[in-house]
């Protein structure tokens, strides 16, 4: 089989119970089994209903502000001396990120299903606040599970959340972070399911999640390509976007994925370094297992126990990673790298003083490896940065590191 | 025919329901879990639900969860696990041994490892939360192969359409989960579960037990109506959480429960 032939059928994944290759699935309790199965087929009908795309689109161009502009950082580029930089600005969305994409399509899923409440796990709060801002705008009620770690350094973010509306519920088991919210997430809906909708934030969790939060991001993708076309008279070079849990990623990617010529990196939270094993890099260097209802890649001991994540952004601080990014990883159509925390904070500092535009720490550390593949590449070569999120969050995070209160 | 079966059919010859207790394997320490099993069996269990910790135990509510975090950190582990029903076996070779869990530590091992290794442990049923029949397709015949029960859950929201699927993969018995939660959580109401459990007869001839919300004699007793077997998790862990510091009053705590438990569901 030719390359090209292999990555059109990429298009067609996940199969029929949800799997890309050996990732993905649906491993859950018995008792979540059916409102799986009900999403499943009330998505498949959605999604090819004119009406719910033509809801979708509107909100998605009236309410979220799209299409976000696909920017040229000419600054940066020459002083990089390397190939030109493109940032996809999905941090001029409502609610600063690409996170509103998907919590629209998911809260007209829960509107078309009737459900009245709505829950969802956030990390850095960005999907949090993405999740609270629907909820308010469609009357529902709306519960945000979040770690008691998190909650601590997303301070801006739970204040948000609870303007909207939202009751934030702190997370105290475990780690305290990301994973430790959506356990208890899956516990609220395992006892809530009949009247409320779970609204995962991430390309993770059981079929079919992994492949409607793709969907419902790929706009970043579409639209990239379209203004690739349009402003520059050809596709880009090269793709890079961080991963958490990977939802920019697949949005930014999954329209490209049959472009062969368009190379692709996916960057992971190095923490502080991978050497040190303090890094949220499951990609880079964990094994593969089952966790949050999918098989896939995770940061794991020897006794199959997840293990504690380490980064300075709290939205990449997960041990595992969409099902979907393990797939494209085993095939070799995506590459995946990591970003330790003080590449990091040396890309924020520049986007910021050198643009003008003041990034996420996750979407950072797309441009701390952004900024290494532009300089061993030419000024005719292209590459787009999905700059996901702005950086509002996270200044607290980085005063912190530089000695100061605000 | 198997442990569980003989079980099954010596219980159901003398008229009694089964008594099924979980306790967390490791908790509050490794070097403790045999004895209480068979202080469990003393007080009237008729077998044992033994918990396999796992970091991230998402259908389980606070109590388990802190049980899982007391095991791991005195350093359970899966073969650490096993190898107390190995020592629990030397003394007891009647009584059944289930295995309770989250599949990733189980696929971290490798089935086929894991199998025989829980085989020659002595081990009758694994059950996994975390694993449908859907997604079983590469365990169940591994553990059938070692002679080993996967038990499966039916919850109240399990359509009548998976039930069958579910019935026709079972054996040991199947778990009926009485409440929609997590362990732990609210109490169940026993016609809706005696209703529900009729039902599933008409699929299927593998016993019936039904857990989540059984916390005391009444309870119990109420429950072993309907069904064939008890099981009783979250308010022995409590015993266990109480006494983490003075061991020595785990097992007298726990068989309290039991006897009071097998007293109402015998009389």
């Amino acid at each position: 089989m030719t390359k090209a032939n292999t990555y059109a059928e990429l298009l067609q994944l996940p199969d029929d119970k949800g799997h890309f290759g050996p990732y993905g699935g649906r491993f859950v309790s018995e008792t979540l089994s059916h409102a799986l199965e009900e999403l499943e087929n009330t998505y498949k009908k959605l999604s090819q209903d004119p009406d719910f795309q033509a809801e979708f689109d509107k909100d998605l161009a009236h309410y979220v502000g799209r299409p976000s502009p696909l920017y040229h950082a000419e600054r940066w580029s020459r002083i990089l001396g390397g190939a030109q930089i493109f940032l996809k600005r999905e941090d001029l969305n409502h609610t600063g990120a690409h996170k509103i994409n998907n919590t629209i399509g998911q809260a007209l899923l829960a509107k078309y299903t009737g459900k009245p409440r709505v829950i969802a796990e956030t990390g850095a709060g960005q999907h949090g606040v993405a999740t609270a801002t629907v909820a308010a705008r469609l009357g529902l009620e709306c519960e945000i599970f979040m770690g008691a770690e998190d909650v601590k350094r997303q301070s801006l973010n739970v204040y948000r959340m609870k303007l909207l509306g939202a009751k934030v519920t702190a997370v105290e088991s475990g780690s305290k972070t990301l994973k430790d919210a959506m356990n208890e997430a899956l516990r609220d809906w395992v006892t809530n399911v009949e009247n409320t909708f779970y609204i995962i934030g991430t390309v993770a969790g059981p079929h079919p999640y992994p492949m409607l939060v793709r969907d419902f991001n790929s706009v970043i993708g579409r639209e990239a390509r379209e203004q690739s076309l349009t402003q520059n008279g050809r596709l880009p070079d090269a793709l890079v976007a961080c991963v958490g849990g990977g939802s920019n990623a697949m949005g930014l990617f999954y329209p490209f994925l049959q472009d062969e010529a368009v190379a692709m990196y996916g960057v992971e939270a190095g923490g502080d370094g991978i050497e040190t094993g303090r890094h949220a890099a499951p990609l880079c260097v964990g094994e593969p297992g089952v966790l949050h209802g999918n098989r896939t890649y995770l940061m794991q001991d020897n006794d199959g126990q997840i293990v504690e994540t380490h980064s300075v952004s709290a939205g990449l601080d997960y041990p595992g990673v969409g099902p979907e990014h393990a797939y494209l990883k085993d095939i070799g159509r995506v590459n995946y790298v990591a970003a330790n925390d003080e590449e990091v904070l040396s890309a924020f500092r520049e986007l910021t003083r050198i643009e003008g535009i003041m990034p996420a720490l996750e979407s950072s550390h797309a441009l701390a490896y952004g900024r290494k593949l532009a300089q061993t590449m030419t000024p005719d070569q292209h590459i787009i940065i999905n700059l996901s999120g702005r950086g509002d969050k996270d200044i607290h995070t980085v005063a912190g590191i530089d000695g100061i209160t605000v | 025919m198997t442990r569980t079966e003989e079980k099954f059919a010596a219980l159901n010859a003398a008229g009694k329901k089964a008594l099924i207790p979980y306790i967390t394997g490791g908790d509050p320490k490794p070097e403790y879990t045999e004895a209480l099993m068979h202080a469990l069996v003393d007080a009237g269990a008729d077998m044992i639900e033994l918990g396999m910790p796992f970091s991230d135990p998402m259908a389980d509510g606070p109590v388990i969860q802190k049980a899982c975090e007391r095991a791991l950190a005195s350093g359970a582990s899966v073969q650490g696990i096993l190898d107390i029903v190995e020592f629990f076996r030397k003394k007891d070779s009647t009584t059944p041994v289930i295995l309770m869990g989250y599949l990733n530590p189980v696929e971290h091992m490798g089935y086929k490892t894991f199998a025989a290794n829980a085989k020659k442990a002595g081990v009758d049923g694994v059950l996994l939360v975390d694993l449908p029949p859907e997604e079983a397709d590469d365990v169940v015949p591994v553990f059938k192969e070692s002679g080993i029960d996967t038990i499966f859950l039916i919850a109240p929201t399990t359509t009548a359409q998976r039930a069958a699927k579910i019935a026709a993969y079972a054996s040991g018995y199947i778990y009926y989960v009485s409440v929609k939660g997590v362990t732990g959580s609210a109490t169940l109401d026993v016609a809706e579960v005696g209703e529900k459990l009729s039902g599933l007869r008409k699929l299927t001839d593998v016993p019936l037990a039904v857990g989540f919300g059984i916390r005391d004699g009444a309870s119990a007793a109420a429950v072993g109506q309907v069904a064939d077997g008890v099981i009783v998790g979250s308010v022995l862990v409590n015993c266990i959480a109480e006494f983490a510091q003075e061991p020595e009053k785990i097992a007298p705590a726990l068989q309290k429960h039991i006897k009071a438990m097998r007293e109402a569901m015998d009389a």
